[in-house]
Formats: C-alpha cells, sequence, structure tokens
C-alpha cells in the first residue's frame, strides 16, 4: 500500500482504486462519499451525517466486521462543530478504517449505531455524557461516566478544564 | 444475533411486573471486594437466579482525557500509567506509538526490543494479578499469594528500570528514558528462566482442582458472535474461538521480528478463558527469552534533538544540548497537525490510543479506548440465567480494571 499522503476524495479515488472500504462505499452511494483522506497509513472516509448508520452497514458487509472505537472531537467554535470517528476493524484485511461523520454544535445529533453493532451502546453512552451528541434510536441514551445529575458536557471545549465554579 | 439487552435501565423499572412477590433488586458494589475496584452492579434475581444486570459506572472517573488537553505531549506519559493501572509499560507504549505516528518519528531498534520485552513482563504481571485475584474470588485463596511473590520480582524489574514500582512512566516519546541499568537484562533472564515452573505450580494448584473446575466451566458463556458484536477483544475473544492478536497480525514496535503463538479455544466460557491466558503467559516468556537473545546494541532514543530529551553530560556540556533541553522543557514540541489511532495488544485486550494535533504543543484530543469498558457490555450476556454466584467467577474471567472503564 502506498505512503503517501492522499489529502482529498479525488486523490484517494485515484490512489486506492482497489481499496475494500472504498469500493463498498462507492457501490453503497457514490455521492454519499463526501470526502476522504489517506494519512499516515490511515484512512478516513467521511460521509453525512444522515447517512452513518448506512454506511456502517456497507463496511461491514464489506468485511469490516469488527466496531473498536467511537468518539467525538469538538472543534469549537468552528463549524461543524463535532466530529464523529468510527473506528473500524476487519480482521479478514487485518486492517483499520475511520468512518467520520461531522455534526453541527446546534442540537447535535445522529442516529445510534448499535442497530448495526450493539457494542457501540457505551461508545455513544460515552459521547453522549461527555459531548452532548444525542444518538436517535440509542436503547438507553443516559450519562455513563458522569453523574446522572451533572450539567454540562465535560469535554466540549467552552467547558473549563477545572469545571465551573 | 441475540437480542442484546445491554443495559436496561433497572433502577427505573425495579423489577418486571408480575413477578413483584418473586424477583428481588440486588445492589453489588461499589465497595465488593470481588468487581475489582469500584464496579456496582445492580441485579434483578429470581431466588438465586440472575434475571438482568446492570453495570453502574464511573466512581473512579477523573477526567484523564480532558486532563491530556491541558499538558504538553510529554507530560500526558505518566497520565497514561494511571488509566490501567496493572499494566503501566502498555500504556505508555500505545500512547507513544501513537504520537510517534504522528511526528512520524524512526524508533531505534534496541529501543523496540525493550518496549517489546517490558511490555510482555507488563502483560506477565497482569495475568498474574488476574490469576491470583480471580482464584482467590473462586476460594482458592492460595494462588494469590504465589502470583503476588512473581508479582514483586516484576516490580522490583519495574523499580529498578524506572524508579518505580507501579507507575512507571519509562518509555518516552522518541524512545526510552534511559538505558537500563547495568545487569538488569541479567535478571530478568534469572527471572524468566524460573516463571515457566512457577506456570506450572500454578496450573497444579488449579487446573485439577475440582471446585475451580466446576465454578468456571460452562459458566459465562459467551460465542465468537456475541465478541464482535459486542466489541469485545483480547483474551475473552480468543477464548470465544476468534483468532486474531494485533500482535501477529498487525504488528507494531517490531512484534514481527518475535515467534509466538497465540492461544485460541473454543470453549467460550470462564474455563477457556483461564486456559487461554494462562497459555499466553507462557508465550509471553517465550518473547521475553528472544527479546534478551536477539536484543539489538545501539541507542535508546530516536536521532530527533527537538524533541527528545539531550542526555544528562551533553546538557550540561554542551550549549546546543542546553538549549534544546529548555525550549522541550518549557514550551514543548510541536507536533504536526493530524489525526492517528494506535492501537496495541494490551494484557486485557485491545487498547487505542486516539490523538488529535492541531499542529500546537499540547494534544487537541486524546481518546483513549480500552478494553475493559466493552466487556462490561457482555457482563449481562454471560451472566443471564445463571447463578448469582456466577457473575464472581464471570467478572473475574473478563479480567477488568476500573481504572480503565472510567478513565
Amino acid at each position: 500500500m502506498t505512503e503517501k499522503t492522499l489529502a482529498n476524495r479525488a486523490e484517494v479515488l485515484e490512489g486506492l482504486p482497489d481499496h475494500p472500504a472504498v469500493k463498498a462505499l462507492l457501490a453503497w452511494n457514490a455521492e454519499g462519499l463526501v470526502d476522504a483522506r489517506f494519512d499516515r497509513k490511515e484512512l478516513t472516509l467521511t460521509v453525512a451525517p444522515s447517512d452513518i448508520v448506512p454506511a456502517l452497514q456497507a463496511l461491514k458487509a464489506a468485511g469490516y466486521n469488527a466496531f473498536e472505537d467511537m468518539t467525538a472531537v469538538d472543534w469549537y467554535p468552528n463549524e461543524p462543530r463535532f466530529h464523529l470517528s468510527y473506528h473500524i476493524l476487519s480482521h479478514q484485511y487485518k486492517e483499520r478504517i475511520r468512518l467520520r461523520a461531522m455534526v453541527s454544535g446546534d442540537d447535535p445529533a445522529v442516529e445510534s449505531a448499535t442497530v448495526v453493532w450493539p457494542g457501540a451502546n457505551y461508545y455513544e453512552r460515552e459521547v453522549f455524557d461527555l459531548f452532548g451528541v444525542r444518538f436517535e434510536g440509542h436503547p438507553n441514551l443516559r450519562r455513563i461516566l458522569m453523574p446522572e445529575d451533572w450539567t454540562g458536557h465535560p469535554l466540549r471545549k467552552d467547558y473549563p478544564v477545572e469545571g465551573y465554579r | 444475533m441475540a437480542d442484546f439487552d445491554v443495559g436496561t435501565p433497572i433502577l427505573e423499572a425495579p423489577v418486571a411486573e408480575g413477578a413483584k412477590d418473586q424477583h428481588m433488586v440486588l445492589n453489588m458494589g461499589p465497595q465488593h471486594p470481588s468487581t475489582h475496584g469500584v464496579l456496582r452492579l445492580v441485579l434483578e434475581v429470581d431466588g438465586e437466579i440472575v434475571v438482568r444486570l446492570y453495570p453502574e459506572i464511573g466512581y473512579l472517573h477523573t477526567g484523564i482525557e480532558k486532563t491530556c488537553e491541558a499538558k504538553f505531549y510529554q507530560q500526558v506519559v505518566p497520565l497514561t500509567d494511571r488509566v490501567d493501572y496493572l499494566g503501566p509499560m502498555a500504556n505508555n507504549l500505545c500512547y507513544c506509538l501513537a504520537v510517534e505516528k504522528l511526528l512520524q518519528l524512526e524508533i531505534p531498534d534496541r529501543a523496540q526490543w525493550l518496549r517489546v520485552m517490558f511490555t510482555e513482563l507488563t502483560r506477565l504481571n497482569s495475568h498474574l494479578i488476574w490469576l491470583g485475584t480471580h482464584a482467590m474470588d473462586i476460594g482458592a485463596l492460595t494462588v494469590f499469594l504465589y502470583t503476588f511473590r512473581e508479582r514483586e520480582d516484576i516490580l522490583r524489574i519495574f523499580e529498578e528500570v524506572a524508579g518505580q514500582r507501579m507507575m512507571t512512566s519509562y518509555f518516552r516519546i522518541g524512545g526510552l528514558a534511559m538505558e537500563p541499568p547495568l545487569g538488569l537484562l541479567g535478571k530478568i533472564q534469572a527471572f524468566i528462566k524460573t516463571l515457566p515452573e512457577k506456570i506450572d505450580e500454578y496450573s497444579n494448584l488449579l487446573t485439577g482442582n475440582p471446585i475451580f473446575r466446576n465454578r468456571l466451566m460452562g459458566v459465562g458463556m459467551f460465542s465468537a458472535e456475541d465478541a464482535i458484536a459486542l466489541a469485545i477483544t483480547g483474551p475473552t475473544m480468543r477464548a470465544s474461538g476468534i483468532d486474531f492478536d494485533l500482535r501477529r497480525d498487525m504488528p507494531y514496535s517490531s512484534y514481527e521480528k518475535f515467534e509466538f503463538n497465540v492461544p485460541v479455544s473454543n470453549g467460550c466460557d470462564c474455563w477457556a478463558r483461564y486456559e487461554v491466558r494462562l497459555q499466553e503467559m507462557r508465550e509471553s516468556v517465550k518473547i521475553v527469552q528472544q527479546a534478551l537473545d536477539g536484543m539489538p546494541e545501539g541507542p535508546v532514543k530516536a536521532d530527533a534533538p527537538k524533541i527528545v530529551l539531550p542526555d544528562r553530560e551533553k546538557m550540561k556540556t554542551q550549549m546546543e544540548a542546553l538549549i534544546h533541553h529548555f525550549k522541550i522543557v518549557t514550551e514543548g514540541f510541536n507536533v504536526p497537525a493530524g489525526e492517528v489511532y494506535q492501537a496495541i495488544e494490551s494484557g486485557h485486550g485491545t487498547m487505542g490510543y486516539y490523538v488529535v494535533s492541531d499542529g500546537t504543543a499540547k494534544p487537541y484530543r486524546v481518546h483513549m479506548r480500552y478494553p475493559g469498558f466493552a466487556s462490561l457490555q457482555a457482563l449481562e450476556t454471560m451472566c443471564k440465567g445463571r447463578m448469582l454466584a456466577d457473575v464472581v467467577a464471570v467478572i473475574g474471567s473478563i479480567d477488568i480494571v476500573l481504572g480503565e472503564i472510567d478513565r
């Protein structure tokens, strides 16, 4: 596989035309793949937030069988504010990809990935707890690490490190 | 696929309608000795049969991920020790590999081999504690004393090399803190030589023990399908018949140069997990032995004066080194913008660090993926319909550390 950085969708499509994940997403919906990046030997594929679940399903069907991790990054005050990263591992290809969705800071919500992998449950609860991103269709969306009655979402960038006094 | 019920909010609807006169809600923890820290379980039981189980976590939440955002890259290393406090060097390794990937830094061979050796010692340390406490939960008290005897040897090695027994912070971004002291490799050799006998000793105490066997066999059944669905990794996954180990399949830190087997079992129960981990300890011994035999010569720090602190001697005698030292300590070093996810095989399973840089000297975001967090999701599937006492055996068999779950 190439070592070079492929900075955008066109370069990735040209540089990695046979990559199973790229092929799977193109076959699912060529328009759905909004952006792509191959950097430091890691492939990031970006889809619209409303497409997360179908994209995950397409990847799962293409051999990316194991959900490994899911988290968010807050780019406050930039918009779209929250970048969600799903790290999906393929036991078959011995390779990992990152599925990315950018969610607006104004009432952030996406569909829950628990319908694809029930194991996404705790990870989404964590993102809900610490970032305040809601996951529609999650079976038990409630705080997991912070106390139930906590105010605010500590990993947001506008939340001070020492907490509110 | 089974219908997973990860986390039914038990506290709100305590007992199922129609079962009010038979079912009881039982609170276990957070100070229960068999929950390995501060795990709280809320159980709905029908007599002694577990109907539902709901883990309540967060009692040990310290906001380490938030703290990381306020530290220089190097200052994060001591924080990582405290996450999975039974596997300090594995935490250090995973974080350092992630940042080195961001920096695209080449690490000298000797540092890589020493890292492998110490990470395997860490795995042994972690498995020894697991074995001791697991056996103790089941009622075999003696094994605990034996495994802690060997663990003490490992901690002495750690103390000698890092100055600390548990919170080692020995790995640095760009290599190791310093060359291990003279004679240490000989001590590791002496320890490793006796360890297979000691593992036989534990095995003699447990493997044929009818109580231990009956408490583990057929308990906590967990299929390969369940393991994938619930993001379970590591020995728990391999005991369900999935043959995947990051050390072999996606090697890092020159693991590809070592020969070892990946123990897999199709037993799917607590006993299979016991056997897989015991076998893993023997494999770790092999890896440490290979590292000692083939240890390359050379530096233990990368040649990157703007990132790696200079040796003390150089710092005191050379102007250039003094300037670099001053700059690194006071301002840190800038890391090119980007994001990486680095995963390694820790004692408990897949440990992953997701580090995002915005080009400054402090990480923009550090996310830690730890195996125990996912393993808790499996508890209900493993315990449902079993006796209450089996919950204790199952918690022992998934080998959790609450520090890594709550972070």
